[in-house]
């Protein structure tokens, strides 16, 4: 009789508003995921067609296309729209849409907050981009925003800072509302220990959000004070200190960068597990390993301001902390491998951007380890060696896991299987491509190529034009993504509930499309048994 | 932009592309520089570099052995019982903890040394202005200010149709190089007027940022035999002309450097009547 109670509440709650107000007004974790994840594909490719302004100009040599102000708020912008715009925004959509599946929650704890929390962005994203149609143009400091160069930005400066101010507060919010939900919503016998990696991760991520967005706030409402009320934070002429900034900022700055990568670390966690048909290996280690890269990420900021003429104890502290990070990293990178090892492989397209995550991140880490030694960052430092770095960290990094968890969970949430065929096609462009842009650039910074300059010496030629090519190669595949996802929405062949042979985890236990509303009731304990990630021999008996 | 000038730029490309001599080498690396610290740093350079392709060579390796070794298509079968195995993960954290210890203490011994800039034998200040270098000899007051050629600067123009590649020297030109002495142990001072630069010549491996406000201090000893003209660039975002704003410095002997810096001091300060009298 309970059942069948129960069976009536649920068809009664299937009922949501239809057409545009279902989406301004909802509170269904779903609903607001799917809008994070086309609000972030939105910002992909504004960020990625100022990508495309930036390598058309650097196409050869001479100024052919832009004004040297516009290339800089292209570059500036550029970040703003992937780092805000893209990256994270995608990264609390797949929160939303998974981290209640995932963890038998009905929804997040914050559900009202979290309809808010998604509809600041496109205010904030607004303000920042019709910086471009006020005297001045948009922003064009760089996104590290330092002063003095900032203030002396016309009058996008207040736009491009309330615009991070509300993307801060939706970060916060977001972070909140992940955090509420992992501690006080999961199923009963589901323990932290037991949690997906995916979930940990994102609970690291969430902390480290609520650590430094408001610093970021703080630091750039001293600009706006700076510029507007006569104040002299970062002036050194009013006894101000501009180098401040810089510490302050990149006090956000490095964690921030985590923030990018720890739900990544998380996704691949999954499916590289997932396509070897065997669970993930070393579980504690990579929560540990995930908690001490966060940690550590709070005390290396300075690691990017090794120029600005530090003494010689701060550098040695920088270097050696950094340096540090190197470890939890191997040990997760090891760990992966180690996944892998005996297992039984298959390569579907989550399966490639994971594996395609594993080797370019390890190079991206390479570099990164080459950063850290400082006599020999003073040679890289703002060079095209750094652009090199943070994009291998950042687009294998990031985006393509973004990619592997859509493609991972894709037909859960739509009830269709997507074409492998485009997906894999989708796969090798984007791998080919993205080593044909960014791996020249490594070779220009070496000769001595500064970042951020619209046109540069004769020398610095052949590779510009390779990684330029590689650009527009990367950009064009782009395209396939949101046909592939709008295809899979419109149809295809009925998606398994539990999708892939290998796939352990609640959402898998859940019918494919998952219904409007799930896990109204806990799952049991069989059910956990069977979906829990991590569930220990001596634990059976439980 | 129009479509007609993207379409010249792809045609100018295939041609480039098509006779690389027409310009610079696809140089690879960096310069190993002119002072015994540049070179030392190109050293710990090299060292990490072969550090990552043996760690590289390790990880891929076992990355693509997997990959071929553990296909399902060729029938392997998943060993789930292998999730845990203490002494491999012991041993994959306390190597890597021996290896950056060995990368650490070169590093450190290096940074030491690099920033040990006692005994210096002159000083130069150096100021950063959007967009142009000040250069002060300290010591004698001879002053100048460093910009962009004339050639580049017209060819730099948007829209100039002036071809790059017949500019010498295109964006790393200046009117007035920074003189220099060779074998002599210089000391600069860095900083700006207005917003942060950074200056950067490669062949010296200095890179300081120019801080409005603050006074950063380098310094470089060039090694005897390396006099010749040097070039660089500004390193640090500064507005719109950051790209144009480049660096020469012009190493001469020492006999050479002070007989230009005793006409220069003649130039400049022409008859002072205080010193006359």
């Amino acid at each position: 009789m309970a059942i069948t109670a129960h069976a009536d509440a649920h068809e009664h709650h299937e009922h949501k508003p239809s057409g545009l107000w279902r989406w301004l007004s909802t509170t269904n974790h779903k609903d607001i995921g799917t809008l994070y994840l086309i609000f972030a594909c939105v910002m992909f490719f504004v960020g990625g067609a100022m990508a495309m302004v930036i390598r058309l100009e650097l196409f050869k040599p001479g100024l052919q296309f832009v004004d040297p102000a516009f290339f800089n708020s292209m570059t500036t912008v550029h970040a703003l729209a992937m780092i805000f715009g893209a990256v994270m925004p995608a990264w609390v959509g797949l929160a939303n849409w998974m981290i209640p599946l995932q963890v038998g929650a009905p929804d997040m704890a914050l559900p009202r907050m979290n309809n808010f929390s998604f509809w600041l962005l496109p205010f904030a994203f607004t303000l920042l981009l019709l910086g471009f149609f006020v005297p001045g143009g948009a922003p064009a400091g760089g996104w590290t925003l330092y002063p003095p160069l900032v203030l002396q930005g016309g009058d996008s400066l207040p736009m491009a800072i309330f615009a991070i101010h509300l993307m801060g507060a939706s970060s916060i919010m977001g972070a909140i509302n992940v955090i509420v939900t992992i501690m006080n919503m999961r199923a009963p016998g589901m323990t932290l220990l037991r949690m997906p990696l995916f979930v940990w991760t994102w609970l690291i991520t969430a902390y480290l959000l609520i650590a430094v967005m408001p610093v970021l706030a703080g630091a750039v409402t001293m600009l706006l004070t700076d510029h507007f009320f006569g104040t002299s934070f970062f002036s050194a002429s009013g006894g101000g200190d501009p180098v401040m900034f810089q510490h302050v900022f990149w006090f956000f700055g490095h964690p921030e960068v985590y923030i990018l990568i720890l739900p990544a670390f998380g996704i691949v966690s999954e499916v590289i597990p997932t396509f070897s048909r065997k669970p993930l290996f070393g579980y504690d280690a990579m929560v540990y390993a995930t908690a001490s890269i966060a940690f550590l990420s709070f005390i290396v900021w300075a690691h990017h301001m090794f120029t600005v003429g530090m003494p010689l104890a701060g550098e040695l502290f920088f270097m050696l902390t950094t340096m540090l990070i190197a470890i939890p990293t191997g040990v997760k990178v090891f760990n992966w491998c180690a996944t892998m090892w005996r297992g039984s492989l298959s390569f579907e397209p989550p399966m490639l951007f994971a594996l395609a995550f594993l080797f370019l991140f390890t190079i991206g880490g390479f570099s990164g380890l080459m950063l850290a030694i400082v006599p020999a960052d003073f040679q890289y430092q703002d060079t095209y060696f750094v652009v090199a770095h943070f994009h291998y960290v950042l687009v294998p990094g990031s985006i393509f896991t973004i990619m592997a968890g859509v493609y991972y969970w894709l037909p859960k949430w739509t009830g269709h299987m997507y074409s492998m065929a485009l997906g894999k096609l989708h796969f090798w462009l984007s791998a080919i491509f993205v080593n044909v842009l960014f791996f020249p650039q490594h070779f220009l910074g070496l000769a001595g190529m500064p970042r951020r300059i619209p046109d540069y010496a004769t020398q610095f030629a052949d590779w510009n034009m390779v990684s330029s090519i590689g650009g527009f190669g990367f950009g064009l595949s782009q395209l396939l993504f949101p046909i592939i996802i709008y295809k899979c929405i419109k149809g295809g062949p009925k998606a398994a509930d539990r999708v892939w042979e290998g796939a352990h985890g609640l959402e898998w236990e859940l019918p494919s499309p998952t219904p409007y509303h799930t896990w109204e009731t806990a799952p049991s304990m069989d059910v956990l048994h069977r979906g829990a990630e991590h569930w220990t021999e001596d634990e059976d008996g439980h | 932009m129009n479509m007609k000038k993207l379409g010249t730029a792809i045609a100018a490309a295939v041609v480039t592309l098509a006779s690389p001599a027409a310009l610079a080498a696809w140089t690879l690396d960096m310069t190993p520089g002119i002072t015994d610290i540049s070179q030392r740093i190109f050293g710990l350079h090299r060292l990490m570099y072969w550090w990552c392709v043996a760690l590289g060579f390790f990880v891929f390796g076992w990355m693509i052995y997997s990959l071929v070794a553990f296909r399902k298509s060729r029938g392997a079968q998943a060993d789930a019982k292998l999730t845990h195995n203490t002494k491999a993960e012991i041993i994959w954290t306390i190597i890597p903890i021996l290896i950056l210890i060995g990368m650490a203490v070169p590093a450190t011994r290096m940074l030491i040394q690099t920033e040990d800039a006692t005994n210096t034998e002159m000083t130069i200040r150096i100021t950063g202005y959007q967009w142009k270098w000040g250069y002060e000899y300290v010591d004698s007051g001879v002053e100048m200010f460093s910009t962009l050629d004339r050639a580049s600067n017209a060819a730099r123009q948007l829209g100039s149709n002036i071809d790059p590649a017949t500019v010498p020297n295109y964006l790393l030109n200046v009117d007035h190089p920074l003189v220099v002495p060779a074998g002599v142990k210089v000391r600069l001072l860095i900083t700006a007027q207005d917003v942060i630069h950074a200056w950067w010549v490669p062949a010296l491996a200095i890179k300081k940022d120019a801080i409005p406000g603050y006074i950063n201090e380098a310094w470089f000893k060039i090694q005897t035999d390396k006099t010749g003209l040097y070039r660089g660039q500004c390193a640090e975002l500064c507005g719109r002309d950051h790209g144009f704003m480049p660096i020469v410095i012009d190493v001469r002997s020492k006999a050479d450097f002070e007989s230009w810096l005793k006409t220069q001091k003649a130039l400049q300060r022409p008859a002072d009547p205080a010193q006359a009298g």
